[in-house]
């Protein structure tokens, strides 16, 4: 008995399949039902997981072991292998973890060392997934990328712009975090989720019988073990021979009294409510960080709601930069209810908020993405 | 899809010779090659054919071979085995071991010697030249009176570069030191004596010459103290114990017996295509430059570099395209840092990051390098489009 080899014939076609598309997979559930949605429609695929974060890197996090299911695990990698392997089409696996350290990570951690509460799921959209990840997706030959966001793209034929809108289930809309995307970025992305529910796309990974269908949701920080984002900002830290800025520092009130001590102003968000109420007979929240000063300032619930604020490095989505001040809802938090504004371009980059009735924890660091009911007209940073 | 297979220093396929040559003894004689009853000696028999199939390949003596599970072991088998003789630990008062490698070793040695470093003993790790050579000068400034192993790779597994064993067997010998040499890519491709290059030691890997994969070999020349690395049954002369891989071991004396016989013939034939697939890349890709082609190599093994581009990003877009090859050793896929061989030669990080290794085999065909000399070229065309770094420079010609 003899075998032959496998490699008798040349393949018939060098050229790469046209129409071919790339999906970003995570190995979660939404980014393995992608390419099932894409497949039933007869499109070719090719899967490519992000290695964004090294695990080991950071050893004192690592708990019990290897941490499971946390981003770049192996468990995401292989669970992403099996998906593509069960629909056969080809997956790699490609490496960003320097490019996910320097946008991502490291200023993740600045952020928090100074006071403000950080996005870095915005950056990695903006600054990794739509930026290199595209860029490698059109090298190998497809031309656009599909993930699992819940959003969706739209062309509008008479301002020939491409819009971004929130996702028709609400409840799971990730717009908030897309705001960064450039024109180009839009033009070459699809998110074929936008139009489905959570329940309706579990249902097709099921139909599909997709490895991972059954798979609960991880909803935290994909680098951050446990969610512990303090412990790793302070592992972070001694790893790359930062210094914790000013460490322990005041906790005042709004006049300036002095009630307090803390251990960083990285461990502080705005709005966040500090255990001191006993001593002072009501709850008091954070009303703001001072970096220069290392101090941190609290004050009752009133204090904490403000109506104004200013935003930068603006990015103009679903429509041109305005000429003048325009009206819609802008929201401020990914779990806040959007809230009428009044929205005024300052220059080129900075916009000032104005809400028509105060709004809660106005946050320095994190994003204001402002809409005209579904569409995302644009966001930015709040100073 | 059909595949164009360019990546033969990674691994073979088991040739059809080998597979026909290993089956009777995975049912039919199936014995234990230890037993004392008639499959037991059948199957020891296979095995001693194949250790003198094997010992033939290197002009060695079949007492001088010992199976192992492959070449990873083997060097693991050498290094910690002679620095160990006779005890590990370092007493305070005397002066540390030392073993002299290179550069550009596999990891399993590097990695091993690194482990010997924990444990007090040092390494010095040779450096090598643009092309991938050591300097035979530094080698010998290098001994010390604590110096127990030289261990230099035949021909390494990137580049092909072939190493002037020779000489450094004529200067461990004139030292007294063992010397070591990991023959895993050159085993099969070139001709091996072990007395014309004096090597005390060998490793070879049956994968990388048409053999299976999880079987390999030790060349151990008499006299030689080691010792051994794992512990059990008295197989292998109580050596390298644990039941003989018996099918696996006929099938590494089978390729080791083809390859004996048709190495002369297959170096002409691949080094020819090889030079054609090299010499046509370079000509059809701008500013595209072989990496150690200066030196002397195995006949199979080209590495060139692309200025401009991602090799990920290329090896992606190759292998969707159907033609297989690889960026370094295929051990350290997926690895952030680029290659410590491609470094070695004196590449800074973007140009290691931009190279990519053909490896031709025993069955490539003509057709098959046409096919790479078409699509190579497109490919890197493509992505230099898309680079947002690359610039075109006016070539003078």
């Amino acid at each position: 008995m003899t075998t032959t080899t496998q490699f008798d014939t040349l393949p018939e076609r060098a050229e790469i399949q046209r129409g071919l598309v790339a999906v970003a997979m995570s190995g979660g559930v939404d980014s393995s039902t992608v390419p099932a949605l894409l497949q039933e429609q007869g499109r070719p695929v090719v899967g490519l997981t992000m290695q964004l974060w090294n695990q080991r890197r950071l050893p004192e996090l690592q708990g019990d072991g290897p941490a499971q299911h946390r981003c770049c695990s192996l468990d995401d990698v292989y669970d992403a292998k099996a998906v593509a392997q069960h629909l056969k089409f080809p997956h790699y696996v490609v490496n960003f973890e320097k490019q996910f350290e320097e946008r991502v990570v490291r200023p993740f951690v600045d952020q928090y060392l100074s006071g403000r509460t950080p996005i870095a799921c915005t950056n990695c959209n903006t600054d990794v997934k739509f930026e290199p990840l595209l860029r490698m997706a059109r090298q190998i030959g497809a031309e656009r990328l599909a993930t699992g966001h819940y959003a969706r793209i739209r062309k509008n034929d008479s301002t020939g712009r491409w819009e971004l809108l929130r996702a028709r289930d609400e409840t799971k809309d990730q717009s908030y975090f897309l705001w960064g995307l450039s024109q180009e970025q839009l033009s070459r992305s699809e998110f074929p989720l936008g139009e489905l529910t959570k329940d309706e796309v579990r249902a097709v990974a099921r139909r599909a019988k997709l490895p991972v269908a059954e798979k609960p949701e991880s909803m935290e920080l994909c680098f951050v073990p446990n969610g512990n984002y303090v412990q790793f900002i302070q592992a972070y830290s001694r790893e790359s021979g930062i210094s914790l800025q000013g460490g322990a520092g005041e906790i005042v009130t709004g006049n300036g009294e002095l009630i307090g001590r803390h251990n960083g102003v990285h461990e502080f968000t705005i709005g966040q409510r500090k255990g001191l109420g006993f001593a002072v007979g009501k709850p008091l929240y954070v009303l703001s960080i001072d970096q220069k000063q290392n101090r941190v300032v609290v004050g009752d619930d009133n204090a904490l709601r403000t109506t104004a604020f200013e935003i930068e490095n603006v990015n103009w989505v679903s429509c041109e930069k305005p000429q003048a001040p325009l009206h819609g809802s802008v929201k401020i938090r990914h779990k806040h209810e959007p809230a009428p504004a009044k929205i005024e371009p300052l220059d080129s980059s900075r916009v000032r908020v104005t809400f028509d009735a105060p709004q809660r924890a106005i946050t320095p660091g994190q994003a204001a993405v402002f809409y005209d009911g579904d569409r995302v007209l644009g966001g930015g940073w709040i100073r | 899809m059909n595949r164009v297979y360019l990546d033969f220093n990674a691994t073979t396929p088991v040739e059809p010779e080998v597979l026909d040559a290993m089956l009777p003894y995975f049912s039919a004689e199936f014995g234990n090659a230890a037993s004392i009853h008639t499959p037991g000696q059948n199957a020891r028999a296979a095995v001693e054919t194949a250790r003198e199939q094997v010992a033939a390949l290197i002009g060695a003596r079949a007492q001088e071979i010992v199976f192992t599970s492959g070449g990873t072991e083997s060097d693991n088998h050498v290094i910690f085995g002679i620095v160990a003789q006779p005890i590990l630990a370092v007493h305070e008062q005397e002066p540390s071991k030392h073993v002299i490698t290179t550069a550009i070793e596999h990891e399993a040695v590097l990695n091993a010697c690194q482990a010997l470093e924990k444990e007090g003993v040092a390494v010095t790790y040779l450096p090598v030249n643009g092309n991938g050579l050591v300097d035979i000068d530094h080698l010998r400034a290098a001994i010390r009176p604590q110096t127990v192993l030289i261990t230099v790779m035949h021909a390494n597994n990137e580049l092909g570069t072939v190493q002037p064993m020779e000489e450094i067997g004529r200067i461990a010998r004139a030292r007294d030191i063992y010397f070591h040499t990991d023959a895993v890519q050159s085993a099969g491709k070139l001709a091996i004596d072990v007395n014309a290059l004096q090597v005390d030691l060998l490793s070879l890997s049956g994968h990388k010459f048409y053999a299976p994969k999880g079987v390999g070999a030790v060349y151990i020349r008499s006299g030689t103290h080691l010792r051994q690395l794992l512990y059990g049954g008295h197989h292998q002369r109580g050596f390298r114990p644990g039941t003989e891989n018996v099918a696996g071991v006929v099938g590494l004396g089978k390729a080791a017996e083809i390859a004996r016989n048709s190495l002369a013939e297959d170096a002409q034939r691949i080094s020819t295509l090889r030079d054609e697939l090299e010499g046509g890349l370079l000509q059809r890709i701008p500013q595209s430059r072989a990496n150690g082609s200066a030196a002397p190599r195995t006949p199979n093994t080209t590495n060139l570099l692309f200025p401009g581009i991602e090799g990920e990003a290329l090896l992606i877009a190759l292998d969707l395209k159907g033609l297989a090859c690889s960026t370094g050793a295929a051990c350290s896929s997926g690895a952030v840092e680029p290659s410590h061989v491609l470094t070695a030669i004196g590449l800074p990080p973007e140009e290691a990051r931009a190279s990519l290794r053909f490896s031709l085999g025993r069955h490539t065909t003509r057709q098959e390098i046409e096919f790479a000399l078409q699509v190579v070229p497109a490919a890197v065309e493509q992505l230099r489009d898309l680079s947002p770094t690359y610039r075109r420079v006016a070539e003078a010609r």
